[in-house]
């Protein structure tokens, strides 16, 4: 005789059945992975009939799966990985976050051209680092639509993490549309895929609860400038089906464990645009690695993975009984989902979407300046550029003159920086102090620029960190090890993270890719510093090649990063040893931003003036039609 | 819609679809790969009024739609509206073709020719300034130099205002301005024509948005009374429905 509890679970069994989609790979099914890393891997790159939640379409895949086949690697042999291109178009795979020749990284147009239709293209390299990683096309929107898989590298030494049982839990974001028309729609109307603006409903809402005078103030600055709260994500739930391990939410994909086992999840951000925030409920995490470097272990309830990144996360769980996997996209449109459960078929409960967060001036720049007392944003061009004093406690302060109050502001912020950046008063002898100044061309592709970006390195991101649990944050994250490289930096680069949404575009320093006279460029064997100021009011995954950065979290024992999460209105640095000789990409790991123009080349080089040419190039000269 | 007209706007629009088309391919030597990231062109095509207007007897089919083919800076604009009686004749039919540039963030310059092709054919120079003002206004101020040397200028702007996700209200509001009196034209010199309405439209796709509405519209000025002297109305109020549709 059944018992209800048998009943439920075996509906939920069918439900997944019928939502899964067929190209599910065998490490995503399998309880636990297999263990054995290889040398040479044959993978082939073509179009694959895709289904999921009854919906057809042809992806791009990898040897037929999505995600594509688990490439376990062991630190210390060589690899060589035959990538055969069955598309019409050409195709390449970077393997996202190694330290390999440069001719190997598989960028086409800067290390390599691309491995054309019907061609075989062999990378070797050797192995020389351990962790979490992943590989995807780099070429135009193949990412979207299926070209991604893991990497796992096993140690030389033994592994300091110690697990009884691990899996991947590699999140992405599927849409059925062409995502050539996705992009396509978006440089028509940025806001294409947002439902969740604020209405007329909203407003009488906060007539109510803050009266008609707060609410008008509270959306007069923000109209005045063009700027929407709810632009948290371009692409959305709206087009998006959120995937862990290639299955949808209903499908529910499933890791087993038993009680007490040490579980290893190794979580890969994947997705073309979507950031997600991931959390277990009923069972914390134990934060052990992030973009593959071990970290001393942290535990939390809940992370922000910005695309690109992996977090590496230990969980013991205890009992007989399911956990949910909850990865809810950061603008709260959907969520991808799966379960940890001691046998098939169990569900635990499902949490519902958070509502989403709304932009604040923070995310503007203007964090940390009083409110009584500000003078706004920078204004190169009067009635172009936002300009105007903010109004945020109902005292218009629009038409004062700003330089007195914002290098108040300036000020403050640099002393914070000095005393909670870990930026020693010595590491900064000899180098240039930067000034706050934006010292790039303005026009049509800067709609904004930040005044008092802040750090932020202890804030767990936009809409976190109110939920009554634990929420990592980039400050937490320690390296285990010491640094390599003890000297301090000798001279500093601060690129500028710039847009106009309004346009779709987006660039370094107000200059597309397109536009860029040549490479930002590193002397081999310097250490340097590295400022990204986000000028945008969006969240910017910035993914440099070939070299790891030490994020300057504050912590003696920097945590190594291949993509550092630049928060809206935050100014986040990074140490470097430009070690790895060659031209990398380097760019916003958003795809369909990096398409637009947000992508530069770092070439590191003997023998060159260290320099950052190219940003001053004049806007509209370079690269188009008309 | 006259043969005429169609046969304009054909042959505007063909060679843009034809550029757009032929802009798809993706092999990536090295260069490619720069010119994708950031200098690829788009296209957009957008019958921003497609309507029927019924009121004071008349029932008129209106239209106002564009199209623009380039990259962020630069960017070619053909524009075109008119009104045609529905059973009757085109009342006013006009296509202008420019090019337009980027002068900030939110603002393109535009220049070119406006061709009028009723009530009856006349050739115009033309400069503007078209974009989004703060508050989120859209606005297009244009300014015209017939060939018999008239200047006149117009103004739109729209608001659109969110009653739901998909369901919006846009006011609208649209001038005329004479610097002389254009005698043919019936205009005379000064503010010439205001046309203001509200339109309720429903965002079934982004693309597709089916829409009713009111228009209310009166001559001004001197304009006006060239209009009472021929003896026509003065204002006229219309209900209106119609679909907003771009790609």
């Amino acid at each position: 005789m059944f018992s209800r509890r048998q009943f439920l679970q075996s509906a939920a069994g069918g439900a997944a059945a019928l939502g899964a989609s067929q190209l599910v790979p065998a490490w995503a099914r399998a309880a636990s992975l297999q263990s054995g890393a290889q040398q040479a891997f044959d993978l082939t790159i073509a179009e694959t009939p895709f289904e999921l939640g009854g919906r057809r379409a042809v992806a791009t895949t990898i040897n037929g799966g999505i995600p594509g086949p688990l490439l376990r690697f062991q630190e210390g042999k060589d690899v060589t990985l035959r990538v055969t291109n069955r598309l019409a178009d050409t195709s390449s795979l970077h393997w996202h976050g190694l330290l390999l020749p440069n001719d190997q990284d598989g960028v086409p147009g800067v290390t390599f051209d691309g491995i054309a239709p019907g061609e075989t293209f062999t990378y070797r390299y050797p192995v020389r680092q351990s962790g979490t990683y992943w590989y995807h096309s780099h070429s135009r929107f193949q990412e979207q639509t299926g070209v991604y898989g893991p990497i796992i590298i096993d140690p030389a030494e033994p592994d300091p993490v110690a697990y009884d049982r691990e899996y991947i839990v590699m999140l992405s974001d599927w849409s059925f549309e062409d995502p050539e028309r996705i992009f396509a729609k978006l440089k028509k109307h940025s806001d294409y895929y947002n439902y969740n603006k604020r209405t007329v409903g909203d407003f009488l809402n906060d007539v109510r609860d803050k009266g008609l005078g707060q609410a008008i103030s509270d959306r007069k600055m923000w109209a005045e400038m063009r700027m929407m709260r709810t632009d948290i994500a371009d692409v959305t739930g709206a087009t998006y089906t959120y995937l862990m391990n290639g299955t949808g939410p209903d499908a529910n994909w499933t890791g087993l464990f038993n009680p007490g086992e040490r579980v290893r999840l190794r979580f890969i951000n994947g997705s073309a645009m979507s950031y997600f925030d991931v959390r277990i409920p009923g069972l914390p995490m134990t934060v052990v690695g992030t973009d593959g470097q071990n970290v001393s272990p942290v535990e939390t309830d809940e992370f922000r993975i910005s695309v690109a990144e992996t977090y590496d996360v230990m969980v013991e769980p205890r009992e007989d009984r399911a956990y949910t996997i909850f990865a809810e996209s950061m603008d709260r449109s959907g969520y991808a989902r799966g379960t940890l459960a001691p046998r098939a078929g169990m569900r635990a409960e499902v949490p519902a979407l958070r509502e989403p967060f709304l932009l604040t001036m923070q995310d503007m720049g203007m964090g940390g300046m009083s409110h009584g007392a500000m003078g706004g944003m920078a204004a190169a061009k009067p009635g172009e550029k936002m300009k105007s004093g903010m109004d945020h406690s109902g005292h218009d302060m629009s038409g004062m003159d700003h330089s007195g109050h914002d290098m108040g502001g300036m000020k403050m912020q640099e002393g914070a920086a000095g005393a909670g950046g870990g930026m020693a008063m010595d590491d900064m002898s000899g180098m240039d102090m930067m000034d706050a100044a934006h010292n790039h061309p303005g026009g049509p592709a800067v709609a904004m620029e930040a005044m008092n970006p802040q750090e932020r390195l202890d804030d767990p991101g936009n809409g976190l960190g109110n939920d009554g649990w634990r929420v990592l944050t980039y400050s937490q994250l320690e390296n285990l090890g010491p640094n390599k490289d003890p000297r301090p930096p000798a001279r500093e680069v601060e690129l500028h993270l710039t847009s106009n949404m309004e346009r779709y575009m987006w660039s370094f320093d107000g200059v597309k890719f397109n536009e860029v006279d040549g490479p930002i460029l590193f002397r081999y064997g310097e250490r340097l510093r590295l400022t990204l100021v986000n000028d945008t009011m969006m969240a910017h995954p910035i993914h440099l090649h070939g070299m790891f950065v030490e994020l300057e979290t504050g912590a003696a024992r920097r945590p190594l990063k291949h993509v550092v999460n630049v928060e809206p209105g935050t100014k986040r640095s990074m140490l470097i040893t430009a070690d790895e000789p060659g031209d990398w990409a380097f760019h916003c790991h958003l795809l369909y931003h990096m398409e637009a123009g947000m992508m530069r080349v770092v070439r590191v080089a003997e023998d060159v003036a260290p320099g950052h040419p190219g940003s001053h190039s004049k806007h509209g000269d370079h690269g188009e039609v008309l | 819609m006259t043969r005429t007209m169609q046969l304009a706007l054909a042959c505007a629009l063909a060679p843009l679809t034809a550029f757009a088309q032929s802009g798809g391919g993706h092999s990536e030597s090295r260069g490619d790969v720069r010119h994708e990231m950031g200098g690829e062109p788009q296209y957009m095509i957008l019958a921003d009024r497609l309507e029927w207007q019924s009121g004071n007897g008349d029932e008129v089919f209106v239209w106002d739609g564009s199209a623009w083919y380039g990259g962020d800076y630069n960017r070619v604009w053909v524009e075109t509206e008119g009104e045609t009686l529905i059973d009757g004749e085109t009342e006013a039919a006009e296509i202008e073709l420019l090019y337009g540039r980027a002068i900030s963030p939110y603002f393109d310059v535009q220049a070119g020719i406006r061709q009028d092709i009723e009530p009856d054919s006349r050739t115009y120079a033309q400069i503007g300034l078209q974009g989004l003002a703060p508050y989120w206004f859209e606005v297009d101020l244009e300014g015209y130099l017939s060939e018999e040397g008239d200047f006149t200028a117009s103004f739109e702007g729209e608001y659109d205002l969110l009653l739901t996700q998909r369901l919006i209200l846009q006011p609208r509001i649209e001038t005329g301005f004479a610097f002389q009196d254009v005698a043919d034209r019936d205009l005379g010199a000064g503010f010439t024509e205001l046309e203001t309405g509200v339109r309720l439209r429903y965002e079934i796709k982004r693309e597709i948005a089916p829409y009713i509405g009111v228009s209310w519209s009166r001559t001004l000025g001197e304009t006006a009374s060239i209009a009472r002297g021929l003896g026509e109305k003065e204002d006229a109020v219309s209900a209106v429905i119609g679909v907003r549709l771009w790609y």
